[in-house]
């Protein structure tokens, strides 16, 4: 192979192959070598939430024991089912451009994004529920509930809405309404025009954006059943606490039971709590700490969900090219790439999920 | 090959900086070559204007009291200086500007592995620095460049603004790093193996990992540090049972390893330089090449040693100190290198050259002074003081300024295809000298006399160390301004250059003055770049490499055996 | 790792040589089996790491959790990320990823330690809150 490069323009390069690049191969590996280098300052990027995580918990294991019991499992799992089944869309949709299989890549590409918005409304569902119970960030977190929730609300936002008293959760609906409106007045559009391609676009779009609010009707369901099991369960969360306090057990494992059953009979109302003798939030958390588990909870969930928004924009891009059937076997770097960031973000979500959902 | 008139004459049409015309063409190149053009204009601004905010504070300093700034504006005026200096000038002169330039062409690669995400970080360093400068001109920040919690979160100034601009610009950085990397383990043509590649390349390739590797870390710490600000997660606010030193830890894990992105490349360039031109193979191959790696590995194990007096536990002091003098091994074997490769060769005092002095004593001062503040018992009087200050501008500045403008002179004519003034150019490197030490020497002695840093007013006994320090500044600015009127003199009224005017061996000067778009016009021919033999001086046209025939190889006289 | 050896013998044509060889010379479209294959594991490791949680496993719990972790991490590298197709290169910066974070953790988390003793949790909420849930 020549390096004579003032011969290189000729017949012999093919539009996917970039000017300054030798052949295909050469392309590819660049790519890929890019792709990795990127995904090691993603996990550079993250490794600081780590480290302010090993940090704090190291510090005030009793704490995040504590804390973490607000977080409800079932949603977490089901969100890390979610997540891993895009990735497996995704490493099957760079299975389909390696062998030119547009229809399959188009597939796996609409189901990776649909994950994509359905975890994204189970974590709406979760975030919302939290806020709601005035677990913020620490200098927020609940004394100041009161406070600081009328400073922050947007004000321009509240007056487009009326004085209605929406939720958190329906504040959080509006964007992704709007969206999905406009997905859907999209495709309409594209149904009169009969451009096939443009319609796969757009109802993958519409169907991605329809996720977002099945996520949020899932997460209702999952914390609805929790809801009613925590009812159910405020006595026998009291029996607990009374033979774990037998258990030479520390604080710790005390404070867990506790909690659990604090956590439940805060959604249901406050009186009950008094009645079975449990200690209310404020009095477990006397001590503190447990705003600056929720810190750091918002700070890793949040910079990841951006991380899969991010994620979903370029996964859309990709929709769009992979319709046009640009995509085979000597060119799918860029379906390869994406996919190597979109199972970077699960990666930390395999991480996130025990470190905060499941710490007992 | 291409030395020719004829050949000359082709490439006026053709060479980067005419081959198309008009702003646009400039603003969306996908050409390294103006990229890096770009990126030096702008980093020339902002040396500029760092420059002249450190003139107004050695002003200000001249006198014990507050002479024309408060202390709030005194302040802002040093955070300023700091910000823009090290955010905006040391970080992305050398690599993004002088790099960008150097590495495909060095490689002897058509360009950058990603074009577009060169460009792409050309412009995050724009908006980086235009948030950046926008924030911290409109309300003044006060943090100093480290942006030390707990003050960084309680101050009135524009904290958040200025985080995010040092977030978009240090991807800014490892954008700049990525391609690098990629570059020179994917484009490298046939010939050229690892260690057939110029000391500049590996020097900017340990560079590029450091930016790859620690920039992250500065994203998220600015980031949680916003976060702190914005919506109060109180990680780094001992009021929640946060801890202000875990934000030096994450601070520092950054910009320990920044210093090395700093100097690192400036000690490529003298790599290079000192070989051209004392017209010698350098010394130590090699080890000038290993040690840049080992600059850049050994750079994340000492980062404590900015916090010995923050309350770090006694055995982390212990061994971060220990820890730290490993680094003064690789630097010191480049030092050693360098000298053996001027002994017995063929020494021309051009400008480059005499920057690269330059830089060899400042560095070398520079880095002697850092083994005391190294050592813990020696560290605890100096920290916080002028000596600290005089420690990292010779250091920073005199090592990687002078490195920076050294480099920009040795490869003008190859960006410009202009010759300088090398008169004037020497006497403005002879004025740096001049100034810096002046300006730089009496603060080591007021620093070891207790002079603290970040103070406006003192006591008046330091008066005639401040007063020569002063002085010293306005010289160095001078010579600065000197430098800066030889290279604008060499824009308009620059002798032609000729392809290779100093006798390099390296691939960027078997290219013409300036380059072509496509870099070189013919397939370049990979030797040994620390190779003069083949090389024949030409008078007015520079060198010209002679494809070497065996029987009628001459020998140098460093070559002969006694 | 066990699987470097396996992505030796994989990457014949990792050489940095660029000849234009055969048309299918660097894709490895992985086999649908072992796609859904890896698929299910991760999702059985998924409901293991939350059975263990539920058990009182003590101090082994963050272990554990962190193993079952890894080994789902590991598959997702070495299967979906086809790292095993990948060349030696690719595979040794992204694990060295890990040294690096295992450098700064470690020396933050070792200094934090040593003065863990000295410093005491502090108390939060300066003034008894009124009633949150309202």
């Amino acid at each position: 192979m020549s390096h004579d490069h003032a011969a290189d323009h000729g017949h012999d390069h093919p539009s996917f192959l970039a000017h300054h690049f030798d052949d295909p191969e050469q392309q590819f590996d660049a790519g890929k070598l890019g792709i990795w280098i990127f995904l090691v300052t993603e996990v550079l990027f993250f490794s600081g939430m780590f480290c302010a995580y090993a940090l704090y918990r190291s510090r005030n294991p009793e704490v995040f024991t504590f804390a973490s019991t607000f977080l409800n499992t079932k949603l977490g799992a089901f969100n890390t089912g979610v997540l891993l089944f895009s990735s497996l869309t995704m490493a099957w949709g760079v299975r389909c451009a390696q062998l030119r299989q547009r229809g399959g890549l188009v597939l796996c590409l609409a189901l990776t994004l649909i994950c994509a918005s359905i975890f994204l409304g189970v974590k709406a569902v979760e975030y919302t529920h939290k806020w709601d119970m005035g677990l913020l960030p620490a200098h927020f977190y609940l004394s100041q509930y009161a406070q600081t929730i009328e400073h922050h609300d947007w004000a321009p936002f509240k007056e487009l809405v009326g004085q209605a008293h929406m939720t958190w959760l329906t504040k959080l609906c509006i964007l992704p309404g709007l969206i999905t409106i406009g997905f859907a007045a999209w495709l309409f559009s594209t149904l009169k025009s009969k451009e096939r391609r443009k319609i796969e676009v757009a109802g993958s779009m519409l169907l991605t954006a329809l996720a977002f609010f099945g996520g949020i009707g899932i997460g209702r369901v999952f914390q609805a059943a929790e809801e009613a099991a925590a009812a159910h369960s405020t006595d026998h969360g009291d029996k607990h606490a009374a033979t774990d306090a037998d258990h030479k057990h520390d604080a710790a494992s005390a404070d867990h039971a506790t909690a659990a059953s604090a956590d439940k009979t805060m959604l249901v109302s406050t009186d009950s709590q008094t009645k079975i003798g449990a200690p209310s939030i404020e009095q477990i958390d006397q001590k503190g700490g447990a705003g600056l588990f929720f810190s750091i909870y918002y700070c890793m969930t949040g910079v990841h969900a951006v991380h899969i928004l991010g994620g979903m924009v370029v996964l859309t891009w990709l929709l769009v090219r992979a319709s046009k059937d640009v995509f085979h076997e000597q060119y799918f770097g860029p379906v390869d790439y994406v996919g190597l960031y979109w199972h970077l973000v699960d990666l930390i979500w395999i991480y996130l999920f025990p470190l905060l959902y499941l710490i007992r | 090959m291409s030395g020719s008139a004829t050949v000359q004459a082709q490439n006026a049409s053709d060479n980067y900086l005419f081959n198309t015309k008009g702003f646009l063409s400039w603003a969306l190149t996908l050409d390294h070559k103006r990229i890096g053009m770009m990126y030096l204009v702008g980093v020339m601004g902002a040396f500029l204007l760092g420059g002249i905010l450190a003139l107004i504070l050695r002003a200000e300093l001249a006198d014990p009291e507050n002479w024309f700034l408060t202390n709030k504006q005194y302040n802002q005026v040093f955070t300023l200086h700091g910000a823009v200096m090290v955010f905006l000038f040391i970080i992305p002169s050398v690599p993004a500007a002088l790099g960008n330039f150097l590495v495909p062409v060095m490689l002897g690669a058509k360009d950058v592995a990603f074009p577009r995400l060169n460009l792409g970080s050309f412009y995050l360093w724009v908006i980086g620095a235009i948030f950046f400068l926008v924030a911290l001109l409109s309300t003044g920040l006060d943090t100093g460049w480290t942006f030390y919690t707990p003050y960084s979160t309680q101050t009135s100034g524009p904290v958040v603004a200025a985080t995010l601009g040092v977030f978009i610009l240090g991807f800014s950085s490892i954008f700049t790093g990525l391609n690098f990397i990629v570059t020179i383990n994917t484009m490298r043509p046939p010939g050229m193996t690892w260690f057939r590649m110029p000391l500049f390349l590996w020097a900017t390739y340990s560079t590029s990992i450091i930016q790859v590797l620690a920039t992250p870390v500065l994203g998220i710490t600015v980031l949680l540090l916003a976060a702190e600000r914005v919506i109060g997660i109180g990680i780094f606010d001992p009021k929640f049972n946060g801890d202000p030193v875990t934000f030096q830890h994450f601070f520092w894990f950054y910009s320990h390893p920044a210093v090395y992105i700093m100097i690192l490349p400036g000690m490529g360039i003298i790599s290079e330089l000192m070989s051209v031109h004392s017209h010698k193979g350098i010394f130590g191959y090699r080890f000038i090449a290993y040690s840049s790696v080992a600059i850049a590995l050994f750079g994340f194990l000492v980062w404590g040693h900015h916090m010995f007096t923050s309350g770090m536990a006694n055995v982390t002091v212990i061994v971060f100190s220990a820890l730290t003098f490993s680094v003064s091994i690789p630097s010191a074997i480049k030092v050693f290198n360098w000298l053996a490769t001027m002994y017995k060769g063929t020494v021309q005092l051009n400008t480059p050259m005499c920057y690269a002095l330059n830089f060899i004593f400042l560095f070398t001062i520079g880095g002697l002074t850092g083994l005391w503040l190294g050592t813990l018992s020696t560290d605890r009087p100096l920290h916080d003081t002028y000596f600290v200050v005089a420690h990292f501008h010779y250091v920073m500045m005199g090592g990687t300024m002078v490195a920076f403008l050294g480099g920009v002179f040795h490869w003008w004519p190859k960006m410009t295809g202009k010759m300088f003034n090398d008169f004037w150019g020497n006497i403005s490197c002879l004025v740096v000298f001049i100034g810096f030490n002046m300006t730089f020497l009496p603060q080591f002695v007021m620093g070891s006399r207790g002079m603290p840093r970040r103070y406006a007013t003192y006591d008046p006994q330091f008066t005639v160390f401040h007063e020569w320090s002063t002085y010293g500044a306005f010289t160095l600015g001078l010579g600065l301004f000197i430098a800066l009127g030889v290279l604008i003199h060499s824009l308009l009224r620059g002798k032609q250059a000729p392809d290779n005017p100093w006798g390099g061996a390296t691939l960027e000067w078997q290219c013409s003055s300036p380059p072509p778009y496509y870099n070189f016009h013919t397939a370049p021919e990979v030797n040994d770049p620390y190779n003069y033999k083949p090389l024949t001086y030409r008078g007015e046209k520079g060198w010209e490499y002679v494809r070497p025939k065996p029987s009628t190889v001459p020998q140098q006289p460093d070559q002969v055996q006694v | 790792m066990a699987h470097s050896a396996t992505s030796h013998n994989e990457t014949s044509h990792g050489a940095p040589s660029h000849n234009a060889k055969g048309h299918h010379g660097f894709s490895h479209p992985t086999p649908v089996w072992q796609l859904i294959a890896v698929f299910l594991a991760l999702i059985v490791l998924t409901i293991a790491t939350v059975a263990q949680a539920s058990m009182d496993l003590g101090n082994v719990e963050l272990i554990a959790s962190l193993v079952i972790a890894t080994i789902k991490a590991t598959l997702v590298i070495l299967f979906f990320m086809h790292m095993i197709h990948d060349k030696p290169l690719n595979a040794i910066i992204f694990l060295s990823s890990f040294i690096f974070v295992a450098l700064f953790l470690g020396f933050t988390l070792m200094d934090a330690d040593a003065y863990r003793d000295i410093i005491e949790l502090k108390t939060i909420l300066p003034d008894p809150p009124a009633n949150p849930m309202q």
